[in-house]
């Protein structure tokens, strides 16, 4: 009987739900489906709905409609408020202002490494990702995919609740069945029960499998990612006879050599950094470091290179070989005798720095290429220099993980498995087309629909996805914004994960789902799992040596191990009582550790430093490490490794046939797991500019030759000896011929759009990873062909294959068409490049005179502040991450394919990208971020007609969203393009878990506005009330702007030019100094370092610098109408 | 006598007549007055109304559908900020000069040929300017904020920003709809009394009566009304230059090559002249071909409208040569490479050639009598002309903004069925009103008409019967207030459609 209340008392309704313990409410509106309450209000509140619901069937419509209130009243207290009387926050948490952000130290992990980051946080809620500079793997510096992981943590499709067989289900029954199941696996040890992960490194869950491997000594742990370091691993056997992982000091290098290696788009922003500190120009050092790429795609690595070579994936390993030859390693002999000059120069180059240089390889490479690499760092005297060993992160790295899946596979066909736990990863979708775990491979025969020879599967993951589709059991996972955990950087450094938000689906994590398995203590919350593995295991010491120990794990140690643990399990009986009631106390948020200071003031707070050894110290130091982020000195010892020269009689087995097909993960969403991510999605790839697809790179060469993307019209070759372009047009203008696209006899099943890419090598075709996924979420679902299609575990990244034209075409949505700066007037107005030698010769080359032409109106004093930015050309490797990290400062809207094909793409930031030299043969790419230039004289303000867009006291170009009637002028007027308009409502004003992501300090905009960079304007005003309230004027340095903050290579600086001390100050008298566009007399306050070329003379392609006329190139022709 | 037909064949080649047949006042009022006031319209009017309705209901969607959704719906973007929007707007506004010109400059300069068609090139005029008005309001972001952009006092202390040509857009177009429609309105008065006086319906008398303002035709009428009428032809005159200069300012005073360039004023002054002679010659053809109108305007007015072209349309080639000339003489880069790609090496140069086809090439048939004499031929090339105006505003806007500075940010343009429907749909609401102003209103000037017969003449040049007893001003009182002259007329003329 629906109580007569239930009609328009909503709190009534929400109280009923309340009881049912704490947070369940999401996952139990099933349970509440047919109270009679229920469907009252249902009916009151939403009549035009209430059919809907009655209807049974459109459940997820019924959600979509109840998701506002519902979801609401529990994502957040402060946005709902409820009907009793409430309590007012009189006596304030401590470290909590309201309206003042905290930074909490966290770490995100990929491929098993640990990025360590600070999460800002207002009132509770992460709205930024920040570097950690502590951190040896951030060092402040984040990449792409850690600034967009804010916006996994807030998708609203993410996965949020616990599915039994696709039906909702709780954690209880979960727990009930698995425990049970658990049960009856003991009997056999666990002989049929399997795990698989993704690479892990965590030192707690390292520990907790192995406590399950004891529990269970039959069953197995196998851990699998498309990404990973087999070849590295492989290799290091190969060449040193046991396993072993690198780690370079490019910042100690002067050459180096990558083999197909992008050092600057792996997570490990670190070697960014690491390789900017070396090639940094100043005054000061003249002399920078030199980088050789050899490569089949070019890569952000390739396209800083000083020498490139593009070659096909089948050559790579002789050209290893003859590079190792010619720089006399011993017992190297190569088939390879192309660019003989080309090699021999390089060669003697690198020995010419002894001691200085690396050679590196890309994880793509065979084994024998990362074998060679190590022998050539051997011989070239890098060892312990520039590069040292550690022991590999992961456990068992004596096994790849390849054939860890492969084990699998068989397992599963030859039915020996009943219990099959996937924590993590998306095996159904990213695993070798011959491995892969789909439906296919459980089913006993054609009829079995169940998939009924793995009895038992279980999925944990953020999405429901491919795999979790064929699992019976699905948990949610907490994202590591919300979860506890620890992970080890690329260095061994241990980084602790720490929530900075309550779930906000009520997920487990990783570790909690491991625990399930333990025979005692099964039931525990992800902070007392790692903290109790961190009191057991102490600081100290130990987590030097558990990497190694994990890497034996294995039932042969089992008898000395169980000993340890049993020992453990008592010491976890007898101490959970304190952590416990920490925890009960309130939500994780309060238990999180704060970083005390913003990133800004860091040098206030000098993290790190060494932990209090004393025994009775670990809440001190719990603090301490949770504070910061990670544990200090926890970095891997050197591990000593030889070369032998025995694998180089080891045969190199090239792929034959005419065209080869290489594979890379996607630039943007990585392996596929970012597919739903919106602003990964609409970020252009950095080198070929393309937005929302995956396409095949093919050579202008090879193109032409397959007659594939021929039948552009002539009009969109236009632009003659000012722009030739390289790939004809843009947005809705460019089409792609569609491809059958065939390797090693697969298919990948979907046509394949070809894209023309400048610095491919000729019959080869790229193909990228990470697209094609049919249960992504609304936003990846359905996008781009699948690549995995193509893979196998035995030609896992490259292979012959063939293609054949469908006949159709289809849009790419490219936000720049690709451009020749061939004309040197336009690039020295626009982007310049010299050579270093020539440069140091000639420090004048570039000068702009910068008296101009007086103007009828006085000249505005700064007396306070004068911001400007300089933008370092030669630091710059293109990685984006300064395009997502404004997306997420700046509350900027995701458009959509359609719209970016319609050329509305809304970033304030962009990375132009800009080729010079022939097509089949070209110098660059150049990379020069764009942003709002804050004109002194800025063309936007004088044709507003409201005064919309307006001059700051303080010189910034301000836009008031408020004023602003749209009739973009002001765009059409801005020779830099850097204005975006709201042509629709890109903005999503609904759903309210992007309401909680938002940045509070800047304005969501909404249609029909004007918008562009504003130096994050927001910060400076942070800056300057801190700085008032203690009276002094703000400090260099203490205010970065999102851009200039998470760039690994520092190529962005920030700051007051009326403080002629200050870096940006100091960087403006830098010879290479230029104004963009100067002849406008825009007077512009971002200027840019021109770019180096440190060439080496010797070498065949070596480019003679172009000798200008007089110290002012080009100057008298462009400022033809006066100003000398 | 014969000497007499040759001499008046003579003074007709020199001076021809601006009426044809044989007129009186009261025939002329008939004529004319018929039009609005006759029981029976036209089949022809009701296809052609319902037509012309029908698409402008297209423009009412769309601009419905365009603030709901937002400008997006077209196909605007970034570097393109601007296109059919501002493309149609300078587009309408062009064909709005035509009116004025030929109401205020020829009058003051004398040129007795604009008496017939002024009338309705100035309400073409008005129509056009309330078509272009449309746009500068719809492609703004938020339209409804549009007023923001005038100078009112406000509790934001805010006023627009002077120095910005859009404001300046603002006064110009505004100020010239509002002497426009002054100009149109003072002029109607008369003959609006003169329907007044011959309307039969009870209601076309009252709403006549009430537009006419109370005139009777007194002397003094006629003379504050010749004043006001000068007044304002003063006043308009100024504005037929300044409206499209300040327009070309839009365009001028941005940095932009292809806009940036000081030949815009008076070359956009002379392109409106153009275009807007070409759309009272598309008016005219046909109008007095349906309503016998022949006998007003003549073949005489066809022929001069198409020496107006020519003339206008060769200053506007100078321009196209000159902007190609300051291109490559400046010696800029930017300069240099926007004409080389507007006109060869960009993806829209067909656009150009189409326009120099349209706008240099097919008035250049206007030297010739056998086009200029041919009603056809000046209809086609008006038509031709209408086109090119248009193209060159697509050739100036979007070419230039399409490959500005910086490479990366080239772009494409290619409209959205929105961008056509709302062009399609102020044609559409534009000969709407053309056809309501037909129906209802008189489209030529009866009472200047009327000066022009010889009946009107007499009173200067001979010395006839009637010259001692009227000046002529009041000769019209007469006519007017007496007007219904229909019985005098029946006897006198009887006009074709009399009998009907």
């Amino acid at each position: 009987m629906p109580s007569k209340d239930s009609k328009n008392n909503f709190a009534l309704l929400r109280d009923k739900i309340l009881q049912k313990s704490g947070k369940d409410y999401w996952r139990s509106v099933e349970e509440f489906a047919d109270a009679p309450e229920f469907e009252e209000f249902v009916k009151h509140e939403y009549p035009q709905h209430a059919e809907e619901w009655e209807d049974g069937l459109s459940r997820r419509n019924f959600i979509k409609v109840m998701g506002a209130s519902l979801a609401l009243a529990g994502l957040s207290g402060c946005v709902i408020q409820p009907a009793e009387k409430i309590v007012p926050y009189v006596s304030q948490p401590e470290e909590i202002v309201p309206g003042k952000p905290l930074y909490y130290a966290t770490a995100m992990t990929l491929g098993g490494m640990a990025t360590g980051l600070l999460a800002k946080s207002n009132e509770g809620r992460p709205t930024k990702i920040e570097g950690n500079p502590d951190h040896p793997q951030s060092l402040g510096a984040t990449d792409i995919l850690a600034q967009a992981s804010l916006l996994d943590m807030y998708d609203p499709d993410r996965s949020q609740e616990i599915l039994k067989r696709g039906n909702a289900s709780t954690w209880q029954n979960f727990m009930m069945e698995i425990r049970a199941r658990i049960d009856e696996n003991r009997v056999d040890g666990g002989a049929g029960v399997r795990f698989l992960t993704e690479t892990v490194t965590s030192p707690t869950m390292i520990a907790q499998m192995r406590q399950i491997l004891t529990e269970l000594p039959n069953a197995r742990w196998y851990q699998y990612e498309p990404i990973n370091k087999d070849n590295e691993i492989a290799g290091a056997k190969m060449a040193f006879g046991s396993p072993a992982k690198a780690i370079y000091r490019f910042d100690q290098a002067t050459r180096i050599l990558s083999l197909d290696k992008d050092i600057f788009s792996d997570f490990n922003v670190r070697y960014t950094k690491d390789y900017n500190q070396s090639r940094r120009y100043s005054e000061d050092k003249k002399d920078i470091s030199r980088l050789y790429a050899i490569e089949t795609t070019m890569s952000l690595t390739g396209a800083k290179a000083d020498h490139r070579l593009a070659v096909k994936p089948s050559q790579m390993p002789e050209i290893a070989k003859a590079i190792a030859a010619a720089l006399g390693v011993a017992g190297a002999t190569s088939t390879y005798t192309e660019n003989a000059q080309w090699i021999q120069a390089m060669a003697r180059d690198l020995q010419a720095n002894r001691g200085r240089s690396i050679v590196v390889a890309g994880d793509h490479q065979p084994p024998m290429v990362h074998a060679l690499a190590g022998a050539m760092n051997q011989t070239l005297g890098s060892v312990g220099a520039t590069v040292t060993y550690i022991e590999p992160l992961q456990p068992f790295p004596d096994v790849l993980q390849i054939d860890q899946l492969r084990t699998l596979v068989q397992e599963i066909d030859n039915g020996s498995v009943k219990m099959l736990v996937i924590i993590g990863g998306n095996p159904a979708y990213n695993t070798p087309a011959d491995l892969r775990l789909d439906m296919n491979r459980f089913k006993v025969d054609a009829e079995d629909r169940e998939g009924r020879k793995v009895p038992l599967r279980v999925h944990l993951g953020l999405y429901q996805n491919e795999t979790a589709e064929i699992c019976h059991w699905h948990i949610p996972e907490k994202h590591y914004l919300e979860s506890w955990g620890d992970a080890r950087a690329y260095d061994g450094t241990v980084s602790i994960i720490q929530p900075i938000i309550q779930p906000l689906y009520d997920g487990k994590s990783a570790n909690e789902l491991a625990q399930l398995f333990f025979r005692e203590n099964y039931d525990k919350k992800d902070y007392d799992i790692v903290k109790e593995h961190w009191q057991r295991q102490g600081f100290a010491g130990a987590p030097r040596a558990l990497a190694t120990s994990a890497a034996t794990n294995n039932q042969t140690q089992t008898n000395n191990q169980s000993q340890q643990t049993t020992n453990q399990v008592q010491l976890n009986n007898e101490q959970p009582r304190t952590p416990s009631a920490t925890q009960n106390q309130g939500p994780a948020t309060t238990v999180a550790t704060p970083m005390t200071t913003s990133p800004t003031n860091r040098a206030a707070n000098p993290a790190g430093g060494d932990l209090n050894p004393a025994a009775g110290a670990f809440e001190d130091n719990w603090r301490k490490v949770v504070h910061n982020g990670f544990v200090p000195n926890s970095a891997a010892p050197a591990k000593t490794v030889s070369a032998s020269g025995a694998f180089m009689n080891q045969p190199t087995t090239p792929a034959s046939g005419v065209l080869e097909i290489s594979i890379r993960p996607d630039p943007s969403v990585y392996d596929g797991r970012f597919a739903n991510n919106g602003w990964l999605q609409e970020l252009p790839n950095p080198l070929t500019k393309i937005t929302w697809d995956n396409v095949a790179l093919v050579s202008p060469n090879t193109a032409k030759r397959l007659e594939l993307n021929q039948d552009v019209k002539d009009e969109q070759y236009s632009g003659g000896s000012l722009g030739t372009t390289f790939v004809n047009t843009k947005g809705g203008n460019l089409f792609s011929d569609l491809v059958t696209l065939q390797m090693n006899g697969a298919e990948v099943g979907k046509p394949v759009p070809m894209w023309i890419a400048p610095g491919q090598p000729d019959d080869v075709i790229t193909i990228y990873l990470g697209y094609g996924r049919t249960r992504a979420g609304r936003i990846g679902t359905d996008l781009g062909y699948n690549a995995y299609n193509v893979q196998r575990s035995d030609a896992m990244w490259n292979g012959v294959g063939e293609i054949a034209k469908t006949g159709a075409n289809t849009a790419i949505a490219s936000t720049q068409i690709h451009f020749n700066l061939e004309s040197p007037a336009r690039a020295d107005d626009i982007l310049r490049v010299y050579d270093l030698e020539y440069f140091n010769q000639h420090p004048d080359t570039g000068h702009q005179h910068d008296h101009y032409p007086d103007s009828m109106y006085p000249r505005y004093e700064y007396t306070g502040n004068k911001w400007g930015m300089t933008v370092d050309l030669n630091s710059c490797v293109g990685c984006n991450a300064c395009v997502i990290a404004c997306q997420s400062e700046n509350n900027i809207p995701v458009v959509g394919k359609e719209q970016v094909e319609r050329s509305r793409e809304m970033h304030w930031m962009r990375i132009d990208t800009y080729y010079s030299g022939e097509v089949n043969d070209p110098d660059g790419p150049h990379f020069q971020p764009m942003l709002c230039q804050q004109c002194e004289l800025a063309p936007c303000e004088t044709v507003c007609p409201v005064h919309a867009t307006v001059h700051s006291a303080e010189g910034l170009n301000d836009m008031v969203y408020n004023r602003c009637i749209g009739t973009r002028y002001c765009s059409n007027n801005c020779p830099y393009k850097v204005r975006r308009f709201n042509f629709l409502l890109y903005q999503d004003w609904n759903t309210p878990q992007y309401k909680l992501m938002r940045n509070p300090e800047v304005t969501v905009r909404s249609r029909g506005v004007m918008e562009k960079c504003t130096y994050c304007t927001q910060r400076i005003a942070y800056a300057r009330i801190e700085a008032e309230k203690d009276d002094r004027p703000i400090r260099d340095g203490e205010i970065l702007t999102a851009c200039q903050s998470v760039c690994p290579a520092d190529a962005i600086v920030f700051g007051d030019l009326n403080d002629g001390n200050s870096r940006v100050a100091q960087l403006k008298k830098d010879p290479r100094n230029y104004n963009v566009l100067n002849l406008l007399n825009t007077q512009p306050r971002t200027t840019y370092l021109a770019n180096l070329r440190n060439q080496n003379k010797e070498m065949p392609d070596y480019k003679v610098p172009q000798v200008k006329d007089s110290g002012h190139p080009t100057e008298e022709n462009k400022a033809g109408d006066g100003g000398h | 006598m014969q000497n007499a037909e040759e001499l008046k064949a003579i003074q007709r080649r020199l001076q021809p007549p601006m009426v044809e047949g044989e007129h009186t006042f009261g025939t002329v009022s008939d004529k004319i007055g018929d039009l609005a006031l006759k029981k029976k319209t036209p089949f022809h009017w009701f296809i052609g109304f319902g037509i012309a309705f029908l698409i402008a209901q297209l423009l009412l969607f769309t601009v419905v559908y365009l603030v709901v959704t937002g400008v997006g719906i077209w196909g605007n973007n970034q570097p393109i900020g601007w296109a059919f929007d501002i493309i149609n707007f300078v587009w309408w506004i062009g064909i709005g000069h035509a009116g004025t010109l030929i109401s205020a400059i020829l009058l003051l300069l004398n040129q007795k040929w604009r008496t017939s068609i002024n009338r309705f090139a100035e309400a073409m005029t008005l129509f056009a300017v309330a078509c272009a008005g449309l746009f500068p309001l719809l492609h703004t972001g938020r339209p409804w904020l549009a007023y923001w952009m005038f100078p009112y006092p406000n509790t934001m202390g805010m006023w627009p920003q002077f120095r910005s040509p859009l404001m300046w857009d603002v006064f110009a177009v505004s100020t010239y709809a509002t002497v426009s429609l002054l100009f149109w309105y003072v002029g109607l008065i008369p003959d609006l009394a003169t329907l007044r006086d011959r309307a039969k319906n009870k209601y076309f008398k009252v709403i006549y009566g009430l537009l006419a303002m109370g005139w009777r035709g007194s002397a003094r009428h006629w003379h504050r009304y010749e004043i006001a009428y000068l007044l304002l032809a003063g006043i308009s005159t100024p504005l037929v230059l300044s409206v499209h200069s300040i327009v070309s300012f839009d365009f001028s005073v941005a940095q932009l090559p292809g806009w940036h360039a000081t030949i815009f004023p008076p070359y956009f002054v002379a392109g409106a002249i153009f275009a807007g002679f070409a759309m009272v010659l598309i008016l005219c053809i046909p109008l007095r071909k349906w309503y016998g109108m022949e006998d007003f305007i003549t073949h005489t007015h066809l022929v001069y409208m198409g020496k107006v072209m020519l003339a206008t349309g060769l200053i506007v080639v100078y321009g196209y040569a000159m902007e190609a000339f300051f291109g490559w003489y400046s010696a800029n880069e930017y300069e240099y490479f926007m004409i080389k790609n507007r006109i060869w090496a960009g993806p829209y140069w067909w656009f150009y050639w189409l326009l120099i086809l349209c706008n240099g090439i097919s008035i250049q048939f206007l030297w010739f009598k056998r086009f200029r004499e041919s009603t056809f031929w000046l209809f086609v090339i008006s038509i031709v002309v209408s086109i090119g105006m248009w193209l060159e505003r697509f050739v100036i806007i979007v070419t230039s903004l399409h490959r500005d500075f910086l490479p990366s940010s080239w772009a494409m343009y290619s409209p959205t069925i929105f961008d056509l429907s709302m062009f399609i749909g102020t044609l559409g609401f534009f000969f709407t009103l053309i056809y309501l102003f037909v129906r209802f209103l008189p489209i030529i000037s009866i009472f200047e008409v009327r000066t022009l017969l010889p009946d009107a003449q007499v009173a200067h040049g001979h010395h006839g019967a009637h010259d001692d007893v009227h000046d002529r001003p009041n000769d019209f009182t007469d006519g007017v207030n007496r007007a219904p002259s229909r019985e005098d007329a029946d006897l006198e003329t009887p006009t074709d459609d009399r009998g009907k």
